[in-house]
């Protein structure tokens, strides 16, 4: 299997797009395709490959849960708690689930019983297939501040394929290094203009502390200016593709077609990157 | 009449749909107010403001744990008790073991419960810089800025940071308006961006994936009280979609505050590294001026 992730440092450079465009492209052919969407705060792939869901399943995490009566106010777990999540007053403690990480410290250290684990609902994951392609998708709750929990549930819920797709969401923070940490390749999508370039270099500072191979696709490539070129020449990146800006695209795009649908040239542009991705 | 200064926020929901290029417009426009970029991991705002910077901090917004090496005897209980895979055993030999336990900075999330567990006192659990922050002079006023650090946590607590700095330095120069350019998506960062403040102005784009996202983001201010306000950008790349957009935002009881047409000058502008309402007067140029008069009169009237 191979894992392939598309993230960018700027949002609305063309990650999806690329990403539902690989996976469509790369299923017409011999080999098994998944699209895993983690992007969970605004999940957009569905909107472009359309699947039919089969399976619905919430996403859980761990929380510390309060045995009415138990607690005889020792202060340890407030003591341990670095998220202000655990508050005691005389023999009441008080938990507040929306600020916990899940760590597990304030159950482990109560001597008494009265924190004990228990379960919150912060998502869903959805399931099914679009055509020949496995897909996958998490779906943070809205007023939800963390979303690593959820993109980690998508990732172990990818089914076997020998390409998988992972759509990543934009920036360089948490959300990002969960979605990408164990790819085996990243593409960095990005735009010729100074906010692009400006993200792009963060997004490359990201993947080599992770240490992770990765190349450019220059999207909307005749737009801008040459920066970004020279920045990719100058510091050695491979470019995957230059894809040219074409209103016919942003036309299927807003109305959620595949571009490879709707313009028969960009089928070409996928197919050749898909087969590049693949040699490694 | 609550506090003096008005905090004015702007997300998105979908990233690219152009809420920068709109926040440097209305700091052209507003003539006088402090600017927050809250888009702490893709910061832009710079970029089209020239800011001189006159005060840098670093900022720590949480701990992390590392593994004293030396003091490590490898019994292995920092990786049992660890709930975020950050533990490995493949740190280096000491004077009793081969090898010992090793953290993995990124995939710490700050807990300490490792460190509280450890018998042998093996492990540092101190104070993490996250990240800078900045305070800056630029020609439309003042402006606070940070970065936070490649990989990092906490953006959230950076955020609330860069707003309540952006707050004081209003209330300091007795300026009214906080200006916040937010970052993309529903979670830690939005979240943190947007309560308690006094206007939300969402940007969006005439697609498939901005309306849902908008439609997302509009729960999200509601979940907050926060009252929110929609500006279409690009609304003539499909003005189907655009008319969709206003019908589902009313539904949602958010007001449209303007629709401002598709402009190549957009990109010229930000080459030419300014906003686009200083780089020309027509086009897309009045779109903006009167998005920023309906906000800013909503916000009065407030």
């Amino acid at each position: 299997m191979r894992k392939i992730a598309i993230a960018s440092g700027k949002g609305g450079t063309g990650k999806t797009t690329v990403a539902t465009n690989l996976a469509a492209v790369a299923s017409r052919g011999s080999i098994r395709v998944a699209y895993l969407d983690c992007d969970v705060e605004e999940p957009n792939g569905a909107l472009f490959l359309r699947p039919q869901i089969e399976e619905k399943r919430p996403v859980n995490v761990s929380v510390p849960g309060v045995q009415e009566g138990m607690c005889t106010g020792c202060g340890l777990c407030r003591e341990i708690c670095q998220y202000g999540a655990v508050a005691v007053v005389n023999r009441n403690v008080l938990v507040f689930p929306e600020l916990c990480h899940g760590c597990a410290g304030c159950w482990m250290v109560c001597q008494t019983g009265a924190l004990v684990e228990s379960k919150r609902t912060i998502g869903r994951l959805e399931m099914g297939r679009a055509d020949k392609v496995h897909f996958v998708q998490g779906i943070l709750n809205i007023g939800e501040a963390m979303s690593p929990p959820v993109i980690r549930q998508v990732k172990t819920s990818a089914m076997d394929a020998d390409l998988l797709i992972i759509d990543s969401p934009p920036g360089t923070s948490c959300p990002v290094i969960e979605s990408i940490r164990d790819a085996d390749y990243v593409v960095l999508v990005t735009e010729p203009t100074p906010f692009g370039l400006n993200d792009l270099v963060l997004a490359v500072e990201t993947v080599r502390m992770l240490a992770l191979p990765f190349g450019v696709v220059i999207n909307r490539s005749d737009t801008g200016d040459g920066q970004t070129l020279d920045y990719c020449r100058k510091q050695d990146i491979v470019i995957l593709a230059e894809i040219p800006d074409d209103r016919r695209v942003a036309e299927a795009y807003s109305r959620g077609e595949l571009a490879c649908d709707a313009v028969q040239d960009y089928s070409a542009v996928f197919a050749s990157l898909v087969k590049r991705l693949l040699k490694g | 009449m609550g506090k003096k200064q008005q905090e004015l926020v702007i997300i998105s929901g979908k990233g690219g749909t152009g809420k920068t290029s709109i926040v440097a417009s209305f700091a052209a426009l507003a003539g006088k107010c402090v600017m927050a970029d809250c888009d702490v991991d893709a910061a832009d705002l710079h970029l089209v403001l020239d800011p001189q910077v006159i005060r840098s901090e670093s900022f720590s917004g949480g701990k992390r744990a590392s593994v004293i090496t030396g003091r490590c005897t490898a019994c292995g209980t920092c990786a049992e008790v660890c709930r975020f895979d950050a533990v490995s055993f493949d740190g280096p030999s000491n004077s009793r073991v081969e090898k010992t336990f090793r953290i993995d900075p990124v995939a710490c999330e700050g807990c300490g419960v490792c460190s509280w567990f450890c018998e042998d006192d093996a492990i540092d659990f101190g104070p993490a810089v996250n990240g800078e922050w900045f305070v800056s002079e630029t020609r439309h006023g003042p402006m606070v800025h940070a970065r936070l650090g490649i990989a990092e946590e906490n953006s959230g607590k950076l955020v609330s940071l860069v707003r309540k700095e952006a707050v004081n330095l209003a209330e300091e120069r007795g300026i009214g308006l906080v200006v916040i350019d937010g970052s993309p998506g529903i979670g830690c960062p939005v979240i943190a961006s947007i309560t308690g403040a006094d206007m939300v102005l969402v940007v969006t784009e005439p697609t498939v994936s901005g309306l849902h996202d908008l439609l997302r983001v509009a729960d999200l201010t509601r979940h907050f009280a926060t009252p929110a306000m929609v500006c279409i950008n690009k609304w003539d790349l499909n003005p189907q979609v655009a008319s969709e957009i206003e019908e589902q935002a009313c539904k949602k009881g958010l007001r449209i505050a303007g629709k401002v047409r598709y402009d190549r000058a957009v990109t010229k502008a930000q080459i030419s590294r300014l906003p686009v309402v200083e780089y020309q007067d027509n086009g897309c140029s009045g779109d903006i001026r009167s998005v920023w008069e309906s906000v800013s009169s909503l916000m009065q009237s407030t």
